[in-house]
C-alpha cells in the first residue's frame, strides 16, 4: 500500500478501539447505493521505477528547442542553489505560516521577499504573493476599483499593448463586479500607446488605467507621462512591470512626479524555470495608502513576549478566512515555494548580478533583431526603443516560417496571428542572457535560408 | 538577522551573472534607474548559509506530525518532485506548439480522465491555480450556464455556516450575494432552513462533504433534490475529499460542479503556502463553460483546446496553462496511487482520524459531535478545559509545539467553541497518533499543575507568542534602507 504504514496487527488494534469491526464499517453513514468499491477506470498503480521510467520518457519527447520566445515566459539562468535550497523539506512540505512560531523560516522570508519587490518597483508595500502575473492584474484592477473612492464609474483603460491573456483574465475575474474594460488602441507606428490615445478614450470619469512597462511587443512606453496625465485627473495608475527589467528600467514607484498607484507583473522571471507556464508567482505591490484594500497574505515584522524581534502574517482582517463574503479576493493558497525560490535568487544574484542579467538579454536581442532585419524580407513592425523582445514582420507566412525553424530545432518567436492579426506575418523574438552567440548566429542563417526558399504569396493579405 | 542586514557593499555571487558589461547607452536615459534597488549584496555562501539556516526555523511534514484539520497535509513523495523536475519538463516554454509537447501533454490528458474517474465527473480543467481559484471557476460556470438560459434572476448563492471562508468570498468575486444556511448540532444541514431559502433567485449551493465538521451529510441525496427542483446547481468545494476517495464520488452524489485541491488529496507540497491546484470538474452540462485551456486526444495527438472551439468557456485564469509543475507533481502521484492506492487513502485517513476520537474520547476529551462517525478528521471542543482550567484552545495549540506537533486547526469551524480540528491523513502511523494524545493528555495536566506552562507556551521555538496587535498597528511590511 503506498505511503500507508499500518501493518495488519495495527489494523486490528485500532479497530478494537474505535469498537468496530472492519474499515468498511467506518463508512456505514454513507447511503450503501452511492458507495463504490474502488475506481476501475484509474489504471493500475506503478513502482517508483516504473513511473521513473514513463516520465523520462516523456520529458524526451519535448525534447527542446532553441528558445527564442518570450511574451511573459522567459528562460534566465537559475543558480543550482536556488532549487536545492527551495525545495528543502522544510519550505517545500511547510503549511501556511499561520503558526507563526513554528514558522519564522517561512515568514521572514516572505517579510525579505516583500522587502525586496519593493525595493524592485519603488513602491511602499507588497504583499506575499498572488498566482501569477495575469491574475495579479485581475486583482490589480479590483484594488484600484477599490481604492478610487472619487470615482463612480469602475471604468479601467487598458491599452492593447497589454499581454493579450493578461486581458483576457483579466475580463473572466473582473466580469461579475459591474467593470468596463475599455481598451486603447496602440499607434501603429510606434508600437506603444501615446498619451492621446488614453485622452481620447477617458471621458469623464476613469478609475484607473493600466501601463505595462515593457509592452508586450518588448516597446518602451511613455510611463511618466501616462502617470502624470492619469494623476492629474484622479486617475489611479496601474503598472505592469517585468520585475528583472526593473533592475535597469526606471521602477513604477518613481514613473511621473509621484509614482503609480499599485505595480503588479509576473515574478517568473526571478527565478523560476519555465516549466510550461507554472508555477510562477505574481507580485502586486501599492502605496501606503491602499495597503488595507491590498489582498492576499501579508508579512509584518514584530516582536514576541520578550521582546524579540518575529514575523507574523497581518492585516488579516482583509483576508477571506476572516471577513468571509466582505474579504478583499478570495485568495488562500498562493504561490510560496515560488517565492522561496525567487527570493533566494535575487539574493544570490543582488543588485548587480540582475542588472548584467537585463542588460545582457538587451544586448542579445538588438544583436538578434539588428541581424534578423538584414535579411530580405524582414523588419521590425515599430519604431520605439525595445527592452529584450520586439515584433519582426515577414513577407511570407509566419506559421510556416516557425514551422521550418522548429524542424531546425528553433522555437523563432510567437506567432502574432490569433491576437494582432492587423500586425500581418508577424513575429514576437526574444533573445535572454542565456542564448550564445553561436545560437544567435544559427537562427539567422537558418532564417536567411528560410526565406530564400519560402515564397511569398501573391497578394498575401496576412492572417485574419 | 535579515538577509539585508548581512549586505556588504560590492560583494556579489560573480559565477551568476552573465560576463557582458551592463551597458544600456541606446535605451532614452529618461527610462533607466537612477538609482540601484536596495537588494542584499551577499556571496552565495552567505545566501545558502542564511536561507538554509532559515528553513531550520520551520515546522514541515518532512520533520513533524502535522495534523492541521481541512488541510490534509500528508506525506509528498519525493518522487513526485524529482521526476516533475526533469530537464524536460522545466525547459519547456508555455507557448511551445504541441507537436514538441507531446510528452507533456499526454500527461495532462490523462490527469484530468483520472480526476473523472476519480469523481464521477464528466469533464476537467486543470487551469485554477488554487481552490479559491477553483472555486471562483466553478461559480462563475453556475453562472454563465444560468445567463446561457437566459435565467438571469438568479443572483445568490446559498452557502452553510460552517462552510471555508472561501466559499462566500468566491460567490462575491463573482458577482452573486450569499445567503447562509445553518448547521444542526449533529453536523447535517438544517434542510427545513435550507428549503425556506431556495427560490427563483437560488444560484445554487456550495458544499463540502464530509463537511468542515468532520462528519458526512447524510442527507445529500435530499439536498441535491432541494437545490435542482429550485433550477439551481449544486458545487462540490473538494477540500475534504480525502475522506471519501475510492469511496462515493460527487457525481454520483448529484454534484454539479466541483474543485479538487489537488495539494490536498493528491500531495502536491503545501510550499509554505502555495502553490496549489483547484482543478475543477463538471456534469455534462457544465462542459461548455469549462475554463481554458484543456488537453483533447484524437488519433494519439494531443492538442490544446482554445476560444475557438469552445466559445462559451468562462475564460483563462492564468497567462498560461496554470500550476503545469504542480499538476505533474499530482499525476505522478495518481500513477503511484493507482486505483488500489486510491482506495486506501480514504480508508486509512478515515481509519486513523476514528482511532484518533476513540482514543480522545477514551482520555476525557469531550468530541464535538460524539454521536456521529468522524471522516477524515474530527473536533475536540476545549470549552470545559477552558472553563476549568483557564486555558483555551490556542493554549494547547501553542504548547503542542513544544512538545514536537504542529498544531491542529483552531478557532474552526467558527461553530463550535474552543476547537481543534484535528486530521491526520493515512501517512501518519499509529505509534505518531498515539503520541500526539499523549501530549495532548500531558498538557491537560499541566494546565492543572503548572498552568504557566501552558498558557505561556510556546518555550523551545524561535520566538514566544508574538505580538499581533503591534504587528497591525505599528505596520512594517519591509526593511527599509536606513
Amino acid at each position: 500500500m503506498p505511503f500507508v504504514p499500518h501493518t495488519e496487527d495495527e489494523i486490528k488494534q485500532m479497530l478494537q478501539a474505535i469498537g468496530v469491526s472492519s474499515i468498511d464499517d467506518l463508512f456505514d453513514e454513507i447511503p450503501a447505493h452511492l458507495r463504490i468499491d474502488g475506481l476501475p477506470a484509474v489504471p493500475e498503480g506503478m513502482t517508483e521505477m516504473e513511473v521513473t521510467r514513463l516520465m523520462q520518457k516523456r520529458a524526451a519527447k519535448d525534447a527542446n528547442a532553441v528558445c527564442f520566445i518570450g511574451a511573459g515566459a522567459y528562460e534566465h539562468h537559475i543558480p543550482a542553489a536556488v532549487w536545492q535550497i527551495t525545495t528543502r523539506g522544510e519550505y517545500y512540505t511547510a503549511y501556511t505560516p499561520y503558526q507563526a512560531e513554528a514558522s519564522q523560516g517561512t515568514l521572514q522570508l516572505i517579510y525579505e521577499f516583500q522587502s525586496m519587490m519593493t525595493a524592485l518597483t519603488a513602491m511602499d508595500v507588497s504583499n506575499a504573493s498572488m498566482y501569477d502575473g495575469a491574475s495579479a492584474l485581475a486583482e490589480a484592477v479590483l484594488m484600484a476599483v477599490r481604492g478610487n473612492r472619487k470615482s463612480k464609474s469602475r471604468k479601467i483603460l487598458i491599452p492593447t499593448s497589454v499581454h493579450p491573456t493578461y486581458r483576457k483574465t483579466t475580463h473572466a475575474i473582473v466580469a461579475g463586479q459591474n467593470i468596463e474594460l475599455v481598451e486603447v488602441g496602440y499607434d501603429a507606428g510606434s508600437g506603444t500607446t501615446p498619451l492621446k490615445a488614453f485622452e481620447a478614450c477617458a471621458g469623464d470619469d476613469v478609475t484607473a488605467v493600466v501601463i505595462q512597462q515593457p509592452n508586450f511587443f518588448g516597446n518602451l512606453e511613455d510611463v511618466d507621462a501616462i502617470t502624470d496625465w492619469a494623476h492629474a485627473k484622479d486617475i489611479l495608475v496601474i503598472a505592469v512591470a517585468n520585475p528583472l527589467v526593473l533592475a535597469v528600467l526606471q521602477p513604477p514607484g518613481e514613473w511621473g512626479e509621484t509614482g503609480v498607484d499599485i505595480a503588479c507583473g509576473d515574478g517568473q522571471p526571478l527565478g523560476a524555470p519555465l516549466s510550461s507556464g507554472g508555477p510562477y508567482y505574481g507580485y502586486l505591490c501599492g502605496t501606503q495608502a491602499l495597503v488595507r484594500q491590498l489582498p492576499g497574505r501579508i508579512v509584518g515584522r514584530t516582536v514576541d513576549l520578550d521582546g524579540r524581534p518575529g514575523f507574523t502574517l497581518t492585516l488579516q482582517a482583509r483576508e477571506q478566512h476572516i471577513r468571509r463574503s466582505k474579504a478583499t479576493s478570495n485568495i488562500c493558497t498562493n504561490q510560496g515555494l515560488v517565492v522561496t525560490a525567487s527570493t533566494i535568487h535575487m539574493a544570490i544574484l543582488g543588485p548587480e548580478g540582475l542588472e548584467k542579467t537585463a542588460a545582457a538579454c538587451h544586448a542579445n536581442t538588438v544583436a538578434l533583431v539588428s541581424q534578423l532585419c538584414e535579411i530580405k524580407g524582414v523588419q521590425r513592425a515599430h519604431s520605439a526603443a525595445y527592452f529584450h523582445e520586439a515584433v519582426l514582420q515577414l513577407d511570407a507566412p509566419a506559421s510556416e516560417v516557425l514551422d521550418a525553424l522548429l524542424a531546425r530545432g528553433i522555437l523563432g518567436g510567437f506567432n502574432l496571428a490569433d491576437d494582432y492579426p492587423e500586425l500581418g506575418n508577424a513575429i514576437l523574438v526574444c533573445a535572454t542572457e542565456m542564448r550564445s552567440a553561436d545560437e544567435i548566429k544559427d537562427y539567422v542563417t537558418a532564417l536567411d535560408d528560410i526565406m530564400s526558399s519560402v515564397t511569398k504569396p501573391a497578394n498575401y493579405a496576412g492572417a485574419v | 538577522m535579515l538577509i539585508f542586514e548581512h549586505s556588504t557593499p560590492g560583494r556579489r555571487g560573480a559565477p551568476q551573472a552573465p560576463r557582458q558589461g551592463a551597458d544600456l547607452s541606446d535605451l532614452p536615459a529618461a527610462q533607466l534607474r537612477k538609482h540601484r534597488a536596495a537588494l542584499p549584496e551577499v556571496s552565495e555562501m552567505q545566501a545558502v548559509r542564511h536561507y538554509t539556516r532559515l528553513s531550520q526555523k520551520n515546522f514541515s511534514i518532512d520533520t513533524h506530525f502535522y495534523p492541521l484539520g481541512s488541510c490534509t497535509m500528508k506525506y509528498n513523495p519525493r518522487a513526485c518532485n524529482s521526476l516533475a523536475m526533469l530537464p524536460g519538463f522545466l525547459a519547456r516554454h508555455p507557448l511551445t506548439p504541441d507537436s514538441q509537447s507531446q510528452g507533456f501533454l499526454a500527461c495532462m490528458y490523462e490527469l484530468q480522465e483520472m480526476l473523472c474517474a476519480a469523481t464521477g465527473m464528466a469533464g476537467f480543467s486543470l487551469a485554477p491555480m488554487a481552490g479559491a481559484q477553483g472555486e471562483f471557476a466553478g461559480v462563475a460556470m453556475i453562472g454563465a450556464y444560468h445567463k446561457a438560459r437566459g435565467d438571469s434572476a438568479r443572483k445568490e448563492i446559498l452557502v452553510p455556516d460552517a462552510a471555508h471562508g472561501t466559499n462566500p468570498a468566491t460567490a462575491t468575486m463573482c458577482g452573486f450575494t450569499v445567503r447562509e444556511i445553518p448547521t444542526l448540532d449533529n453536523g447535517d444541514v438544517d434542510i427545513e432552513a435550507l428549503q425556506t431559502a431556495v427560490g427563483p433567485q437560488t444560484a445554487g449551493l456550495m458544499l463540502t462533504n464530509p463537511s468542515t465538521l468532520g462528519v458526512f451529510e447524510r442527507q445529500i441525496e435530499t439536498i441535491a433534490k432541494i437545490i435542482h427542483q429550485a433550477g439551481g446547481l449544486l458545487y462540490y468545494d473538494g477540500a475534504n475529499l480525502n475522506a471519501i476517495l475510492g469511496k462515493i464520488r460527487p457525481g454520483d452524489m448529484g454534484f454539479d460542479v466541483i474543485h479538487s485541491n489537488l495539494h490536498k488529496t493528491f500531495s502536491t507540497p503545501h510550499g509554505g503556502g502555495g502553490p496549489g491546484s483547484g482543478a475543477v470538474g463538471v456534469s455534462e452540462r457544465l462542459k461548455p463553460f469549462l475554463p481554458l485551456p484543456l488537453v483533447s486526444k484524437k488519433a494519439e495527438h494531443y492538442s490544446w483546446v482554445s476560444e475557438k472551439d469552445l466559445p462559451q468557456s468562462i475564460g483563462r485564469l492564468s497567462a498560461f496553462m496554470g500550476n503545469a509543475g504542480v499538476l505533474l507533481r499530482a499525476y505522478i502521484y495518481m500513477r503511484l496511487l493507482g486505483r488500489e492506492g486510491m482506495k486506501r487513502v480514504a480508508e486509512f485517513a478515515t481509519l486513523n482520524a476514528n482511532y484518533m476520537a476513540a482514543e480522545a474520547k477514551r482520555r476525557g476529551f469531550e468530541l464535538a459531535i460524539p454521536e456521529r462517525r468522524s471522516s477524515h478528521e474530527f473536533i475536540i471542543t476545549l470549552k470545559k478545559e477552558a472553563r476549568d482550567l483557564h486555558v483555551t484552545a490556542m493554549d494547547f495549540a501553542k504548547r503542542l509545539l513544544d512538545l514536537g506537533y504542529h498544531a491542529p486547526t483552531t478557532y474552526f469551524p467558527l461553530l463550535v467553541p474552543e476547537c481543534l480540528l484535528i486530521e491526520p491523513t493515512e501517512t501518519e502511523a499509529k505509534e505518531v497518533l498515539d503520541g500526539f494524545m499523549d501530549a495532548l493528555q500531558q498538557i491537560r495536566e499541566e494546565a492543572k499543575t503548572s498552568p504557566e506552562l501552558v498558557t505561556g507556551a510556546p518555550h523551545t521555538l524561535p520566538v514566544k507568542r508574538l505580538d499581533d496587535v503591534r504587528a497591525a498597528r505599528q505596520l512594517d511590511l519591509a526593511w527599509k534602507k536606513t
